[in-house]
C-alpha cells in the first residue's frame, strides 16, 4: 500500500441559505483556500474527485458545471460520486494507491435551501415501496431514535447531553452555523418536533462545501510538516429495507472499523458523522469508543449539515487536529442514507 | 449586513417514467391491488415484506412469494404531528414500522389514530385499512384519482389499531 495523507482541508462558513452565490460561486473560494493552506499551485494536482447530489441541485449532471472551480481545461484527470465527499475521497485515495497520482483534490458541497429538503430527500427512497409515502429523513430518523429508546440503548437525557457538548464544542468552531451553552436540562423541556425527535436532535439545514487535499508519500512529507495519514479505510452497506436492519446497531460501522483498524492503538479523538442525536451514540457504540475519547471536537452535523459534505468536513476537521499536533490517532466517520445505511470509517494518524 | 438582492426562478422536476416491476415487486402491487399481502422467503427461510428480489445478506435470487396477514405488530414508530405534502394523511399521524402476522421483517406504513399521538405505542397490534376494489372497466383517469386500489403501497389507506376497523 502506497501512503496517503490529508494535507489541507478547508470549508466554507456553513449557513442556512446560500441566496447570493450558485454552487460553483459557493465552492470557489474553499478551493482557492486549501490550494493556498497546501502551499502547492492548481497545475500540481494529478487528479480531482468531487460529491454532490443531482437531487439538492434539481438538475442531472450538476456536478459539471462546479468543474469550472477547478479549472477544466487544458483537459484534467477528474471523477464524481453523487455521494458524500467521503466517498470521493475513498475513490482518491484508490487512484492513488495505483501509483500515477500523486496530489488528489477532493471536494464536495451542497445547497439544501433552494427546496423543502425533507421532501426532497423522499425522492431519493425506494420508489415502490417508500416514496409513495413521502417518508421523510426526519421521521425515518425518529423510527431509529424509538427503536433506540425501546431497546434501551439511547435515553433521551443522552440525547441532549450529546445536543449540549455539540452547541459547546461549536463555540470554538468558526464555520459551525448552530453554538452556544445550553444545558441537556433545558432541552429535555422543549416539546417534540417529530417525536421521539425534538427540533435540537436534527441537523440544522446548511448550505456550504469543504475541501482537502491528498498527498501521497514522500510528495506529502515535502508539502506538509506533520501529514495526517490514512492508516485505513473502509466503507460499508446494509440493506436497505429499513424493516430488514436492526436498527439500534450500526453493523456496517462495526465492519468497516474492524477493517479500518480502529482498535488497533488508542484513539485520541473522534470525529462522527451523525446528523441526529441518538445516532451519536450508536456510532459510539459500534466504534468501541469509551470516555476518554474526545467526540466531535468541532461540533459534528449537529453544529452544520452540509449535505454531501458533511462527512468529509469530519475527516478534514480530524486531519487538522493531527496536522497541528493536537492529537496523535483519530478516527474520522462518514454515513450516508436513512438511519445510518452506510458508513465509512478512516483512522489517521500522525508521525 | 442587508439580505443583497438575489434573483432566484423556479424550477419544478418531474419523473414521468413508467417502469416495469419485475416478478417479485410486480407480485406484491398485483396482490395489493387484490386486496392481500405477500413476502418473499429468504435464503434462511425468513419471510420479508415487502419482498425483495435477492437476499439482503446473501445476494441469492429469491422466488417463493408466500402470502402474510393483514394485522401485524407495530416495532418502532415516529409521530408525525406536521404532516408534509404527499405524506398519506393529512393530519397528525404515525410513521411505523409493522412486522405483519406471518413475517419476519417490518414493513413501513403509517398508523391513523385519529390525531392522537398517545394511542400509539410499540408493540401495538394494527390493521390496514384498505382502499375499495378497483371497479370492472375503471380508466386510467380513474385510477389516478387514488379513490380504489391500483398496484401501490397507497392502497393501503394506512392501518389503524385493531379492532377499529
Amino acid at each position: 500500500m502506497r501512503d496517503v495523507a490529508i494535507i489541507s482541508f478547508a470549508q466554507t462558513q456553513h449557513r442556512r441559505a446560500v441566496r447570493e452565490l450558485n454552487e460553483v460561486e459557493m465552492l470557489m473560494p474553499v478551493l482557492v483556500d486549501v490550494v493556498a493552506k497546501a502551499g502547492i499551485t492548481k497545475d500540481r494536482i494529478d487528479f480531482v474527485c468531487s460529491g454532490s447530489a443531482d437531487y439538492l441541485a434539481g438538475m442531472a449532471f450538476s456536478f459539471v458545471m462546479t468543474l469550472d472551480g477547478v479549472g477544466p481545461w487544458p483537459p484534467i484527470s477528474e471523477s464524481h460520486v453523487d455521494m458524500d465527499g467521503a466517498w470521493a475521497l475513498y475513490e482518491a485515495w484508490v487512484k492513488m494507491q495505483m501509483g500515477d497520482v500523486d496530489v488528489a483534490l477532493v471536494y464536495s458541497y451542497g445547497k439544501s435551501s433552494p427546496g423543502n429538503l425533507r421532501r426532497v430527500l423522499t425522492r431519493q427512497l425506494d420508489p415502490y415501496y417508500l416514496a409513495p409515502m413521502w417518508p421523510d429523513p426526519v421521521s425515518l430518523a425518529a423510527l431509529q431514535a424509538r427503536a433506540a429508546l425501546d431497546a434501551g440503548v439511547v435515553t433521551e437525557t443522552e440525547m441532549a447531553e450529546v445536543v449540549a457538548a455539540s452547541r459547546r464544542a461549536a463555540l470554538s468552531n468558526p464555520s459551525a452555523q448552530l453554538r452556544g451553552e445550553v444545558e441537556a436540562s433545558s432541552l429535555l423541556s422543549e416539546e417534540y418536533f417529530v417525536a421521539p425527535l425534538r427540533r435540537h436532535d436534527c441537523p440544522p439545514i446548511s448550505d456550504g462545501a469543504a475541501a482537502v487535499i491528498l498527498a501521497a508519500d514522500d510528495v506529502a512529507r515535502q508539502l506538509c510538516e506533520r501529514p495526517a495519514w490514512i492508516r485505513g479505510i473502509d466503507h460499508r452497506i446494509e440493506p436497505h429495507s429499513l424493516g430488514v436492519r436492526d436498527l439500534t446497531r450500526s453493523v456496517s460501522t462495526e465492519q468497516a472499523a474492524t477493517h479500518a483498524g480502529v482498535d488497533k492503538d488508542k484513539i485520541d479523538l473522534a470525529e462522527l458523522h451523525a446528523p441526529f442525536s441518538h445516532q451519536e451514540v450508536i456510532l459510539r457504540r459500534a466504534l468501541g469508543l469509551g470516555d476518554e475519547v474526545a467526540v466531535n471536537p468541532s461540533g459534528g452535523a449537529l453544529a452544520a449539515n452540509p449535505i454531501m459534505a458533511a462527512g468529509l468536513i469530519r475527516l478534514g476537521e480530524a486531519a487538522t487536529r493531527i496536522t497541528c499536533g493536537a492529537a496523535d490517532r483519530a478516527v474520522a466517520h462518514a454515513t450516508s442514507g436513512p438511519c445510518l445505511q452506510q458508513n465509512l470509517v478512516c483512522v489517521l494518524e500522525g508521525e | 449586513m442587508a439580505e443583497p438582492d438575489v434573483l432566484v426562478a423556479p424550477s419544478t422536476i418531474e419523473y414521468p417514467f413508467r417502469r416495469t416491476t419485475g416478478p417479485v415487486i410486480g407480485a406484491f402491487l398485483t396482490a395489493l391491488r387484490e386486496g392481500f399481502l405477500v413476502g418473499i422467503k429468504s435464503s434462511d427461510g425468513k419471510v420479508i415484506v415487502p419482498p425483495v428480489e435477492y437476499d439482503p445478506y446473501t445476494a441469492d435470487a429469491l422466488t417463493e412469494i408466500v402470502e402474510v396477514g393483514d394485522a401485524g405488530e407495530v416495532t418502532a414508530w415516529s409521530w408525525v404531528a406536521e404532516p408534509l405534502d404527499g405524506q398519506p394523511l393529512d393530519r397528525p399521524f404515525a410513521f411505523a414500522l409493522i412486522k405483519l402476522d406471518g413475517a419476519d421483517t417490518a414493513m413501513l406504513h403509517v398508523v391513523d389514530t385519529g390525531g392522537d399521538p398517545a394511542a400509539i405505542a410499540t408493540g401495538m397490534r394494527v390493521r390496514a385499512r384498505w382502499k375499495p376494489p378497483r371497479p370492472v372497466g375503471a380508466s386510467e383517469e380513474d385510477d389516478a384519482t387514488g379513490a380504489h386500489r391500483v398496484g401501490s403501497i397507497l392502497d393501503i389507506e394506512c392501518f389503524v389499531p385493531e379492532g377499529e376497523n
